[in-house]
């Protein structure tokens, strides 16, 4: 008889929509994350197609600047900001701790409600014509001149932002007052650091994101003219005011995956990570110091020289701490015991392309180099880096990881590893030819380009097709695994941590009795000494 | 498809030896740590591969003296490219005393350039080699950007203000001139070409074309035409302030407050006369939006720019001369 | 590796002899043990709880001053651009109208206050209702009041956007841009007031069916903050609206 988990613990669609389960809920996130995923890739599929050849001649370049704003808008609003924390963090972030759920677990899955609810307003934009803004919305362009559904994709959008708003709050109270006795701040994952200071930054700057996007449809729909110059605005206050949630925005999208490798890496090598606490600061400096970066992002807007240059400076000390955890998780590495399985590649993938990432965000940074680079493909390459070498593939291994803990199956780990393969050769080739592109002048969001751009426009679009190959498998084996795989005990990995202790799938409170902790949760003591310590 | 596939764009100014150098310092540093961190992860998982199930790693948690040194270090590398950056934007937005001037409105989805001498191009911008060019740059609808990758230089061009930037073509020959902040439709259309000339190529270009009015010329007429002329005379009995001596100087307005009259001044009080009432005059200008494009406005502001220099009719200013500023916002 | 095995790691955690061996947890028995009824079962207690829900409401009074706080930096903008616009615009406010109402709210955080110390010390469930439909009435005064304002401006065409009559303003440009920021400041201020009326009328409800006493008064007391964060939003909006230079007249 199938002992009573959370996946069997009530059955039908009701018990799942209703549910106040945050496993349950993490579910349902990854379900909704992954169809939306699927839409943003479809766009970055088109917009690979057209610039196979420099005329414009896939698309109207109406409906190329549409697909491109859509795929910005799904991915970074609907896949990469909820990713890790609403799937992965919903899931582990009590157990972790040694709690029975999420402090407000009527009020998660109001976060995911509401996360439909926004992406039904983007869809419906999307659907009834589309959105030729960018993602970014910059005005008079977005308020005054575009002819497109501007008001449903930011009412969208404005909404969604609450679901992120929500998910903070919750690990925010919970991380505080739910940890189970014995649980003190420096016993804790380096996955539930990671997501604090994530959250701290979804609670401070989504809500000045929502009150600009939501001034953007008021002016547009009532001609107020906050930022219309026409109309006696300022189009640099909505830039300014848009980066100041923006650019922590990618903070809330790579800090949880700096979590996930932080907890491969040491199940993987089985030895602590070499830093604690370095890795926990870093991740409270990258969340404070990256509210103070934003007017990067304005150098050649005519911003004062003064202004830049603190921006400048700033940029630069915010990539530090990435650096030191870079450096800490190399050495964690060091005279480990080290198995190479496929959450392993992963993180080891993130390592080397958030490093790439990292670093060309400082050419972003000098000031004197950025006028050049700006609104070029230097930049797209450079956040794909981040977010797709990095965050995803930090997602990725955070699902491979835990997959078995959370369906209690395992996987197939040979086609595992060749997916994994397959996604870092297929996401360099796709772009790293945009870092030339870029630095030889193609600038962002061209439908058509001059003829000189065409082969390195063609290596990005053929590394594209592999990416997608890349990222197909790894469904096709998931979703066989949950029928066929062979069925996980407590843990598969020898890994250490709370969520390791309990049953592969876990029970639906998590722990029926409080666990008591007495010591750090990643002690990787031999069996052999442990009898000795005893 | 292969016989044009450059990797390194041309350096056509004098600024993109510095842009490059920066560059180039930046390359090796990305290479040498990510070799680093890719030949040390690599080389740790061959090493230390797990040698059976009930294996452990070291017990290891930390040292305080690496974390020094691989916070100092690249703090140290960030801050040398902090202040060369910031060094080389510096050079790259203070124009020189002398530059030849040109003024561009960008609009969806073209680009309209004026040189002083008359001509007047339709995207595309000659220039001369070996000399400094300013760009006094507005936009009629929403943000474009000015873009020259030979150059190494680009700026916004705002709607609502001016911007500037400046460069000093070095090699003569053709080169792409893109919008590089998307502007809607047609933005990857917006595209064009600078043309850098040798001195005497360019006088001759100057001087062959169509002998269209210069900017003063047309904002003289403008001035006329828009009657301005009736409010602002050139002596201090009109109903505005005497124009002449104005640009570049301080003026004082009602409420104490000093500013200096500069094209973003001039601009704001055709469009906007409430906004800064001059001392000692009543707020009775009318306003000018939406009857005058942006090119007009630059049109009148070269006038009464013209207005200021040695030659120009000389008037009993109500002003204190001080030395003019920087014309311009960066 | 990944395959299943029976040997794991003895866990560097202690779990009380009910829960170590694996087998023995059976999820789903639900020992009964005497609690508040209130107490949700993921928490240990009603104190974590309660902690857990003033914290919470802290945190999100925190994303309220952030969401503001994009309104107050483009107030500051304009209003360090355009000083006498503003002056201007602020001066044809009534400051009778904008006092009356600040007097209003600040009256109700004080009947709130009550609310939550009548809760806390077990008072009645007449004296706790009563406490909170005071705060209720007088939050309906205050937008009664805003809608009487709101009318004005609609008459008088100072509604910015197509209907705006500039000839009446020395500044129009200004002017309407003020007026821009004080109908999206004050209507965002309104519709919290509103979702804060929504809340008071939940709150009543419970509390006529005597939910709240000194060992569960939570949500009382969240709602207080709530209530209290929206007055002091009002505080602000008071001067930097209606109180932009002006001056006492004798007389």
């Amino acid at each position: 008889m199938e002992t009573l988990n959370y996946l069997n613990d009530g059955h039908g669609l009701a018990s799942w929509l209703l549910t106040k389960d945050h496993k349950r809920i993490a579910i349902l996130y990854l379900i909704s994350i992954t169809g939306f995923f699927a839409i943003g890739g479809f766009f970055a599929m088109l917009v690979r197609l057209e610039l196979l050849t420099p005329a414009g001649d896939l698309l109207s370049a109406e409906t190329y600047n549409k697909v491109f704003t859509m795929h910005g808008v799904v991915m970074v609003f609907f896949f990469l900001i909820p990713s890790i924390p609403a799937v992965l963090g919903n899931f582990m972030v009590p157990i972790m701790i040694g709690a029975k759920d999420l402090a407000f677990p009527r009020i998660n899955l109001l976060s995911w409600y509401i996360y439909i609810l926004g992406g039904l307003f983007t869809l419906t934009a999307a659907l009834s014509g589309g959105v030729d803004t960018g993602w970014t919305f910059y005005t008079p362009y977005s308020t005054a001149a575009a002819n497109s559904h501007v008001i449903t994709a930011a009412l969208g959008i404005f909404i969604t932002g609450f679901s992120s708003i929500l998910t903070g709050l919750n690990f925010i109270v919970t991380i505080h007052r739910m940890r189970a006795p014995g649980m003190t701040w420096f016993r804790l994952p380096l996955f539930i650091w990671a997501h604090y200071a994530t959250s701290l930054i979804m609670i401070l700057g989504t809500p000045v994101v929502a009150i600009t996007i939501l001034m953007v449809a008021a002016e547009r729909a009532l001609h107020l003219g906050i930022f219309d110059p026409a109309l006696g605005g300022d189009p640099v206050l909505f830039q300014h005011l848009f980066w100041f949630y923006s650019h922590p925005a990618v903070y809330i999208m790579i800090l949880p995956a700096m979590g996930v490798v932080s907890e491969i890496i040491q199940a993987f090598s089985r030895k602590n990570i070499f830093g604690y606490s370095f890795i926990a600061f870093s991740s409270l400096a990258i969340a404070v110091i990256g509210f103070l970066v934003w007017g990067h992002h304005l150098f050649v807007a005519g911003q004062s020289v003064y202004a830049g240059m603190l921006f400048s400076i700033l940029s630069f000390v915010v990539a530090i701490p990435s650096a030191i955890k870079v450096f800490n998780w190399t050495a964690t590495i060091y005279k480990g015991s080290v198995s190479f399985d496929s959450p392993m590649l992963y993180a080891a993938g993130f390592i080397g392309l958030f490093t790439i990432g990292g670093l060309t965000g400082l050419f972003l940074a000098a000031m004197g180099l950025d006028i050049h680079v700006h609104d070029t493909y230097f930049v797209v390459a450079h956040f794909h880096y981040i977010m797709v070498g990095g965050a995803i593939m930090g997602y990725l291994g955070g699902l491979h990881y835990w997959w078995p803990k959370i369906t209690g199956r395992l996987y197939s780990e040979p086609w595992a590893r060749v997916a994994a393969v397959i996604v870092f050769i297929g996401f360099n080739l796709t772009f790293f030819p945009q870092f030339v592109a870029g630095y030889l002048g193609m600038p962002r969001r061209y439908h058509a380009y001059p003829p000189e751009f065409q082969v390195l426009n063609v290596l990005s679009s053929a590394g594209a097709s592999i990416l997608a190959v890349g990222y197909l498998i790894p469904f096709t084996y998931f979703a066989y695994s949950l029928f066929k795989g062979e069925k996980a005990d407590n843990d598969p990995w020898g890994a250490r941590g709370l969520e390791w202790e309990i049953p592969s799938p876990p029970p639906t409170e998590n722990f029926t009795v409080s666990p008591i902790v007495t010591e750090g949760t990643h002690q990787y003591v031999h069996p052999s000494q442990e009898a000795k310590l005893a | 498809m292969f016989k044009n596939f450059p990797l390194f764009p041309e350096a056509a100014s004098a600024q993109a030896g510095q842009v490059d150098a920066v560059f180039f310092f930046m390359v090796a540093v990305t290479a040498f740590f990510s070799v680093l961190i890719a030949a040390l992860v690599v080389f740790f998982a061959i090493k230390f591969k797990r040698k059976n199930e009930e294996e452990v790693g070291a017990d290891i948690h930390g040292s305080l003296a690496l974390e020094l040194l691989w916070t100092i270090i690249p703090f140290g590398i960030a801050m040398a490219m902090f202040v060369w950056g910031a060094k080389v934007f510096f050079d790259l937005s203070r124009p020189p005393v002398g530059a030849t001037e040109v003024y561009v409105v960008g609009k969806q989805w073209m680009w309209k350039a004026q040189h002083m001498g008359g001509m007047r191009e339709i995207n595309e911008l000659h220039v001369p080699v070996g000399k400094p060019v300013k760009l006094i740059m507005g936009s009629e609808d929403v943000i474009h950007s000015f873009y020259i990758p030979a150059f190494r230089v680009k700026a916004d061009v705002i709607p609502g203000r001016y911007n500037t930037m400046w460069f000093e073509p070095t090699k003569a020959g053709t080169y792409h001139l893109f919008c590089a902040e998307y502007c809607g439709t047609k933005h990857s259309g917006m595209i064009g070409s600078i043309v850098a000339m040798e001195p005497a190529d360019f006088e001759a270009w100057m001087s062959g074309g169509k002998a269209e009015d210069s900017p003063v010329a047309s904002g003289a007429k403008l001035f006329q035409d828009l009657v301005c002329v009736t409010c602002h005379l050139s002596n201090a009995q009109g109903r505005g302030p005497v124009l002449s001596n104005l640009f570049g100087h301080e003026v004082e307005l009602e409420g104490g407050a000093k500013v200096i009259a500069d094209e973003a001044y001039l601009r704001e009080s055709i469009l906007n006369p409430a906004a800064k009432v001059v001392k000692g005059f009543q707020p009775v200008m009318p306003t000018f939006q939406g009857l005058i494009t942006e090119e007009q406005l630059l049109q009148l502001i070269a006038y009464v720019r013209s207005l200021s220099q040695p030659g120009a009719a000389p008037a009993a200013s109500t002003n204190s001369s001080t030395p003019p500023a920087a014309g311009g916002r960066n | 590796m990944l395959k299943g095995h029976a040997e794991h790691f003895p866990g560097s955690i202690h779990q009380p002899p009910l829960a170590s061996n694996v087998d023995a947890i059976q999820p789903g028995v639900h020992i009964e043990h005497p609690h508040h009824p209130k107490l949700q079962h993921h928490f240990d207690d009603m104190g974590q709880q309660a902690e857990a829900s003033t914290l919470g409401m802290w945190v999100f009074l925190v994303t309220e001053i952030m969401f503001f706080g994009g309104l107050f930096m483009a107030y500051l903008l304009y209003r360090w651009q355009s000083p006498a616009a503003f002056q201007e615009a602020s001066a044809h406010l009534s400051i009778g109208w904008g006092g009356f109402n600040t007097a209003v709210l600040i009256f109700s955080s004080l009947t709130m206050a009550l609310a939550v110390r009548a809760a806390q010390t077990s008072e009645s469930s007449r004296t706790q209702v009563g406490w909170i439909l005071i705060t209720m009435f007088l939050g309906v005064v205050f937008l009664g009041v805003k809608a009487i304002e709101y009318t004005e401006k609609f008459r008088d065409h100072i509604v910015p956007g197509p209907y705006f009559d500039a000839t009446k303003w020395e500044h129009p440009a200004g002017v309407e841009m003020f007026y821009s920021l004080y109908f999206c400041m004050t209507g965002l201020h309104a519709l919290h007031m509103i979702i804060g009326l929504g809340i008071m009328t939940w709150l009543a409800i419970m509390a006529s069916k005597r939910t709240f006493n000194a060992e569960y008064y939570t949500p009382v007391e969240v709602a207080g903050l709530y209530w209290h964060f929206v007055d002091i939003v009002w505080i602000f909006l008071f001067p930097l609206l209606y109180l932009i230079g002006r001056h006492y007249h004798h007389g």
